[in-house]
């Protein structure tokens, strides 16, 4: 029978059938961070429990740590120096392979996976991040849990689930100029809503998906939880195959040719079903950027606030007007004649070497807006160090962006640094929930590209009109 | 973990969609490596006048009467999406919430409720919105009875609505399983698993001699 690719991998790695109508799977790989994994560890010491196979369990200091140069344990969080110490004291005990502060290999967790190689294609890699999903990019089934669940993982190698129901999502046609994987994830939440892929796990495929590059993939994938997806993949192909040779951590040359054999074996059939199909025309697309508090709030940038009043739906009214009022917005208003005041570029979702590219490339020779405080994060220390032999710190600090040590930093505020009370932030990252960025700090979702546009137009703008 | 039966409880309706684990423990309310002392942050954003501050909103529903009381939500569509923060249910198991009814939840979060003794229930938005009438009308019969035995949920009217949970689920929650400790009876498997696995996929397993990933600073 045609299978799709979650099925096969689910298959390769069902362990068994219980009793229940759930499945035990076998999980390969566990990624942990100071902030979900500290407490996952401290509860399995508590319990004297054991890591089975700590050599396949890796930890990194992303979520808390401080990104202003010069760092140590030390951060603006208060009590973050415990979340630091401990995941180290922690990790050390446990022997599983840590990530510190200092190691070239630190950063964002769902940068450094695939970075490193650890995640690769056809392999189940956990976290408890609920952007896990990143790592689907290569073909892998990847997905955030819990820190209990965490736990159960360490513990026995496995989880036990019910399988997804599937879905494809299919982008057919060619993108616009000036069009990214960022636009393309925007564009299909906003169209179906941040619940359309809810209790699914989903293919991305299409023309279009194919020809992104893998960076622009992680991107796309990175963002299928803000679907409400359980996690969302990319069937490997050369791009992947070419992206994973080479890595730490990637088959090494005596198991290459056999990796890479099984790799081509994971691509749906032709002919499998799926239980839901979704077709967005790429060539529709445009550059978004988010008016609202959820995902979905999103169109495209040469549009207006919507009216809440044109919407049927009582909830979804509801929750626009709401949204309205936090953001400060007014139905009617032209995107672009919304002013900023602050700029970020980073998160898992945006911070690898080719964002940095594209988004310095629109600052080439211009300035930030005046007023408008510009702060660029590189996703982990290795981009930075790339970033920093090609001379784009240079191109983000002559344009007036703060360059900065990698980590999550303001993708999220954890009770330290933040952009300020109501300040109106124009951010890559991937979540404008209320207080997300901070105390009722205003965020807009965009690429790199819209974020680097609007920072030195000092309002939204379309990177299109500065390229 | 505490078992679920039965729970006769207030419940409160908190009926926005999408309300994400940001919103029901802000990050900067995650103070310590502790599951513990989570409580007090739930909602912090909602339930007080200002970010940080502990003056109580008067406006949010779980500082009213009967609704602090409450030990059962009435949700919208999509509780618990975004962040995985398990906090998001040790606040709310620590506050006194034991159940959570949704037309939908985030995975992660719904995952989360079934390991650390709070049951979420699917119903119907229509049902739910109804249920939440009925206990808006009249905070003296605000209450709803759930029940994990029979698989329902009874209004205060006496009208029952069934609901289903996966049986594994189910009987984590009824028996308070340790769920670690069930599946660990199942490792005669997962060894065998691994050894097969081992043959067919060798470059997976990071043990192997080849690979001596540098020490770290
Ligand atoms: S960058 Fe943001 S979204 Fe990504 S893992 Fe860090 S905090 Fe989460």
């Amino acid at each position: 029978m045609a299978r799709n690719i979650i099925d096969k991998l689910w298959d390769e790695h069902l362990v068994k059938e219980l009793d229940d109508g759930s499945s035990l799977l076998y999980i390969d790989r566990i990624f942990l961070h100071e902030r979900t994994g500290s407490i996952a560890l401290k509860g399995l010491e508590a319990a004297g429990r054991q890591v089975r196979n700590p050599e396949q369990v890796f930890c990194t200091m992303d979520h808390i740590v401080d990104t202003f140069p010069g760092r140590g344990d030390d951060t603006l969080m208060p009590g973050g120096r415990e979340f630091i110490t401990t995941t180290r004291a922690a990790a050390r005990a446990a022997g599983i392979n840590l990530f510190d502060l200092g190691d070239p290999r630190q950063g964002i967790v769902h940068v450094v996976a695939p970075e490193q190689g650890i995640a690769c294609p056809g392999l189940t890699l956990v976290c408890p991040d609920s952007h896990t999903c990143t790592n689907g990019a290569l073909g892998a089934l990847a997905w955030g849990i819990g820190s209990t669940e965490a736990e159960h993982a360490l513990v026995t190698k496995t989880l036990v689930l019910r399988k997804p129901r599937t879905m494809r999502v299919r982008f057919e046609g060619r993108l616009g100029r000036g069009v990214t994987a960022k636009d393309m994830i925007l564009h299909l939440i906003a169209a179906h809503g941040a619940s359309g892929g809810v209790g699914y796990a989903i293919e991305f495929a299409g023309e279009a998906v194919r020809a992104l590059p893998m960076e622009a993939r992680f991107t796309l994938c990175n963002m299928a939880v803000e679907f409400g997806a359980w996690t969302g993949l990319i069937a490997p192909d050369e791009e992947t195959i070419a992206y994973v040779r080479g890595r730490p951590y990637a088959p090494d040359a005596a198991h290459w040719d056999a990796a890479v054999a099984h790799w081509r074996t994971l691509p749906s059939d032709p002919g499998a079903r799926f239980d839901r199909e979704l077709l967005v025309e790429a060539g529709d697309i445009a550059p978004q950027v988010s008016w609202g508090t959820s995902p979905q709030h999103s169109a495209p940038i040469d549009a207006r606030v919507p009216d809440p009043a044109a919407e049927p739906d009582p909830q979804r009214r509801q929750l626009m007007e709401r949204a309205l009022e936090y953001m400060a917005l007014e139905p009617g208003t032209r995107l672009t004649d919304i002013p900023i005041q602050a700029a970020f570029i980073g998160s898992c979702t945006n911070s690898r070497l080719s964002d940095l590219r594209r988004a310095a490339g629109i600052l080439r020779g211009r300035r930030v807006a005046p007023g408008v405080k510009a702060i660029v994060v590189p996703g982990s220390t290795q981009v930075k160090r790339a970033a920093e032999a090609e001379g784009l710190d240079k191109l983000f600090t002559e344009a007036g962006f703060e360059w900065r040590e990698s980590g999550c930093s303001m993708c999220f505020f954890a009770g330290g640094e933040n952009f300020g009370f109501e300040t109106r932030v124009v951010s890559s990252t991937n979540r404008n929930f209320e207080n997300r960025q901070g105390p009722r700090t205003r965020t807009h979702i965009a690429s790199p590209e819209t974020v680097a546009a609007s920072a030195v137009s000092g309002h939204l703008a379309d990177p299109r009109a500065l390229d | 973990m505490e078992k679920f039966t039965r729970l006769t409880a207030i419940a409160a309706p908190l009926r926005r969609i999408n309300i994400d684990t940001d919103i029901i423990i802000p990050s900067r309310e995650m103070k310590r490596v502790s599951k513990q002392g989570l409580g007090e942050g739930l909602f912090a954003g909602w339930r007080y006048r200002e970010p940080g501050s502990r003056e109580e909103n008067p406006d949010f529903i779980l500082n009213q009467e009967p609704y602090r009381r409450a030990r059962i939500i009435l949700a919208g569509a999509n509780f618990g999406c975004g962040s995985s923060r398990e906090h998001a249910v040790w606040a709310l198991y620590e506050w006194g919430i034991r159940c959570i009814i949704a037309p939908s939840f985030g995975a992660i979060f719904r995952g989360n409720c079934v390991r650390n003794g709070i049951l979420p229930v699917v119903l119907d938005d229509a049902v739910i919105e109804r249920l939440a009438e009925q206990v808006m009308a009249d905070p003296q019969r605000a209450q709803l009875t759930v029940d994990l035995e029979t698989c329902q949920v009874i209004a205060a009217d006496g009208e029952a609505h069934a609901f289903d949970i996966a049986p594994g689920d189910r009987r984590m929650l009824l028996e308070g399983l340790d769920a670690i400790a069930a599946t660990l009876e199942h490792a005669e498997d997962i060894l065998e698993f691994q050894a097969r696995d081992r043959l067919r996929r060798p470059w997976v397993y990071l043990d192997s001699a080849e690979t001596t990933p540098s020490a770290s600073s």
